[in-house]
C-alpha cells in the first residue's frame, strides 16, 4: 500500500539506469520557486482544511462550555465523559460487530465473483464484470433509500414476496435484524469494487504458471488455492483495512435508514452518528470533538492491530 | 478421443461449470435488482407504488407525473440542488485534480526545501479516516463564519491527499527526465514546460483523480448535512434525505414531500453517475487498482 517512488523506477530498462553514470536515477531538478508554487495550493488549502481542524478540535475538545461564563478548560474531563459513556460503547460494539460480519463476507464474495470471472472461454465477461460493479457508481445515500424501500414491511419487494408464498412478513427494519440490513447494503455497494481490485491482480498473473499447474493436471480449485490465493495477499489487506475503517466511520446507511425505522436506529446507533446528533440536536461541540478523537484513536489501533497480525503470519 | 470429447462438452446440470455460471447469473441479478426497482418504481403513482408489485409497473404510467412533481415541488427546489451539486462537484473536482497534478509533479520531479517533510505528512494524512475530519471540519467552519456558503463545501473537497500521492506516482513513472532536461535546455520556461510536456503526459492520471474527486463529491453527504442548514445550499444527497424524513413521517398536505418523488429524485440523482461510470470505465478501475496493483 504505502510505497515509494523506488519501486516504479525499479521497472525502468537497465540502459537508461546505467546511461547516466554516478548520477542517480531519481535525481530531481534542484530548483527552488518553481516547486514552491507548484505545490503552495494545495498545501495551502490542506493546512487550513486539513490539519488546522485536527489541531483546533483538539483544543475545543479540553473544554467545556458553561451557561454562565463560557468555555472553561478542563483538561481531558470529555474524553472520560466520552469513555464512560455506555452507549458510546454500545455504539463501538455495534460497529465492531457488523466489521467482523460485513467485512470478511464482502471480501469473500469479491473474491468468489473475481476466481468465477477468471476462467478461460467464459463468455459475457464484461457484461458480469460491469453488473457487479455498477451499484460502486450509486451514492451511499441512494443506496440506503433504495434498500430501505425493498425491506419496506408495507410495500417492499420482500415483504410482497413473503406473502405470495404464504410467509409471514419477515421485518427486515427491526433491532435484532437492522444492523444485518445495512451489511447487506454495504454489500452490494463495494463487493463488484474489491472484485475489480482482485481480479486486476488475477489477470497480472503471467498465463504460463497456470499452464504449468495444468499441465502438471492439477485441477481449477488446486489452481486458486495454490497459486492465485497467495498472489492476493496484499490486495486483501489492503481492501480489508480500507473496509475495517470504513465500518468504524458508519454513518450514511443508518442516517437514511433511521427515517424509517426510529425505533431501531437510536441518535447515538454509530460513533459518527453520536457525534452527529451531539454537535445538530444538542450543540455540545466540545464533547463531539473529543468522540470524534477517541474514534480516530481507535480506527488507528484497530488497523495497526490488523497489520501486525498479517505480518506476524507472513513471517 | 473423438467420440469422448463431444460428450464431456454436452451441458451437464451438475457439473462444476454450469454450477460456476449459475452463481455468477444469480449474483448479476443480486447486483442489478435494486436498480431495476427504481427504474419500475419510477413509473409509478404513490397508490400503485402500495398497491402493485414492487417488480412489474403498476395500472398507469405516472413517469411524467413524478418528473413534474420533482421540479415543481416546493418552488422548484430540487433544480437547486441538482444546479447546487453540479457546481460543487465540478469545482472541487476541478480544483481537485489541478492542485494534485501540480503539487504530485513537483513531488517527482524537483528537489526543494522541506520535500520530505511535506511528503510525509500527506502520506500520513492518506491514512486518516474522512468522517472523521467532518467534525473538526465543521467546528473550525463555523469559527471562520463559512457555514451556508458554498466554500464550506468545495474548499475542504479540494484536499485530496490520495489524489497527490497517485499523480506523483503516475509522474514518476510516465514523465522521462531527460524530456524535461531536454526542454530546459531549448530555454523553455517551467510554465511552458508544464502546459506543453508535463500536463498532456499525466492527462491519463489527471482524468483519474477529477473523476474520482467528482464522484465522491456528488456523493457526499456527512458534510453537506452539517454545513448547510439552507435548504437552497442543499446537494441532492442531503435534499432527498430530507423528502425522504418527511415521506416517512407520513404528513400530509402540500408541505410533504412523497415517496414517489424520493424514487423519482433519486433515480435523477443517480443518471449522470451512471453514464460517467459507463463512459469512463477505464478510469474507474484504473483509480482503484492503482494502488493495490501496482503496489
Amino acid at each position: 500500500m504505502a510505497l515509494g517512488v523506488s519501486t516504479t523506477n525499479q521497472a525502468l530498462p537497465r540502459a537508461e539506469r546505467t546511461a547516466a553514470p554516478g548520477r542517480s536515477r531519481r535525481r530531481r531538478f534542484k530548483s527552488i520557486g518553481t516547486p514552491y508554487l507548484l505545490v503552495a495550493p494545495f498545501l495551502i488549502l490542506f493546512l487550513v482544511f486539513f490539519v488546522a481542524p485536527i489541531i483546533y478540535a483538539a483544543y475545543v475538545s479540553l473544554f467545556v462550555n458553561r451557561l454562565i461564563g463560557g468555555q472553561h478548560f478542563v483538561g481531558l474531563a470529555n474524553y472520560g465523559q466520552v469513555l464512560t459513556n455506555p452507549d458510546f460503547w454500545d455504539a463501538v460494539r455495534r460497529v465492531a460487530t457488523y466489521g467482523v460480519i460485513q467485512v470478511p463476507l464482502t471480501m469473500l464474495v469479491a473474491l468468489g465473483l473475481a476466481l468465477l470471472l477468471d476462467r478461460r472461454r467464459l463468455r459475457g465477461r464484461t457484461l458480469f464484470q460491469l453488473g457487479y460493479f455498477l451499484p460502486f457508481a450509486i451514492p451511499s445515500v441512494v443506496s440506503a433509500l433504495l434498500w430501505g424501500y425493498l425491506y419496506a414491511n408495507s410495500f417492499g419487494v420482500f415483504a410482497q414476496f413473503a406473502k405470495d408464498i404464504g410467509l409471514g412478513q419477515p421485518d427486515l427494519l427491526s433491532p435484532g435484524r437492522i444492523l444485518f440490513s445495512i451489511g447487506n447494503i454495504a454489500l452490494w455497494a463495494s463487493a463488484g469494487a474489491n472484485m475489480i481490485i482482485y481480479y486486476a491482480v488475477l489477470r497480472s498473473i503471467p498465463a504460463e504458471l497456470y499452464e504449468a499447474a495444468r499441465i502438471d493436471g492439477a485441477s481449477e480449485l488446486r489452481v486458486a488455492w495454490h497459486i492465485k490465493l497467495p498472489l492476493l495477499r496484499s490486495s486483501f489487506l489492503f481492501t480489508g483495512i480500507l473496509a475495517i475503517i470504513a465500518a468504524f466511520q458508519l454513518f450514511n446507511e443508518p442516517s437514511i435508514l433511521s427515517a424509517s425505522a426510529p425505533g431501531s436506529i437510536t441518535q447515538d446507533y454509530t460513533p459518527n452518528l453520536y457525534a452527529y446528533n451531539l454537535i445538530a440536536n444538542a450543540q455540545q461541540y466540545n464533547l463531539a470533538a473529543a468522540v470524534a478523537f477517541t474514534l480516530a484513536v481507535g480506527i488507528l489501533i484497530a488497523t495497526a492491530a490488523v497489520l501486525l497480525v498479517a505480518r506476524r503470519k507472513k513471517s | 478421443m473423438s467420440h469422448i470429447t463431444p460428450a464431456s462438452r454436452r451441458w451437464a446440470p451438475w457439473s462444476g461449470r454450469t454450477v460456476a455460471n449459475a452463481i455468477l447469473i444469480l449474483m448479476l441479478v443480486y447486483f442489478l435488482l435494486p436498480l431495476l426497482w427504481l427504474l419500475i418504481s419510477s413509473t409509478k403513482s404513490n397508490a400503485d407504488l402500495l398497491d402493485t408489485f414492487g417488480l412489474w409497473f403498476g395500472h398507469h404510467d405516472a413517469l411524467a407525473a413524478n418528473l413534474k412533481s420533482i421540479f415543481s415541488y416546493g418552488n422548484g427546489v430540487y433544480l437547486d440542488w441538482l444546479r447546487n451539486t453540479a457546481f460543487y462537484s465540478v469545482t472541487s473536482a476541478v480544483g481537485a485534480a489541478v492542485i494534485s497534478t501540480t503539487a504530485g509533479y513537483a513531488f517527482a520531479k524537483f528537489s526543494f526545501p522541506g520535500r520530505r517533510m511535506w511528503l510525509g505528512a500527506i502520506l500520513i494524512s492518506v491514512a486518516v479516516p474522512v468522517t472523521i475530519l467532518i467534525v473538526p471540519l465543521f467546528l473550525l467552519l463555523s469559527r471562520m463564519d463559512l457555514i451556508n456558503t458554498p466554500w464550506a463545501f468545495i474548499l475542504p473537497s479540494m484536499v485530496q491527499p490520495f489524489g497527490v500521492y497517485l499523480m506523483l506516482l503516475f509522474a514518476a513513472e510516465s514523465l522521462p527526465n531527460e524530456i524535461l532536461e531536454a526542454a530546459r535546455v531549448d530555454g523553455a520556461s517551467e510554465g511552458h514546460i508544464f502546459r506543453k510536456v508535463v500536463l498532456p503526459l499525466l492527462a491519463p492520471g489527471f482524468v483519474t483523480v477529477l473523476l474520482f474527486s467528482f464522484v465522491a463529491s456528488w456523493n457526499n453527504y456527512f458534510l453537506p448535512l452539517l454545513v448547510f442548514s439552507k435548504p437552497s445550499y442543499f446537494p441532492l444527497t442531503v435534499g432527498l434525505a430530507e423528502w425522504n424524513s418527511q415521506a416517512t413521517t407520513g404528513g400530509v398536505g402540500a408541505g410533504y414531500a412523497t415517496t414517489n418523488m424520493v424514487i423519482m429524485g433519486s433515480l435523477v440523482a443517480v443518471i449522470p453517475l451512471v453514464v460517467a461510470f459507463l463512459l469512463l470505465q477505464r478510469y474507474w478501475q484504473e483509480g482503484l487498482t492503482f494502488g493495490s496493483v501496482k503496489g
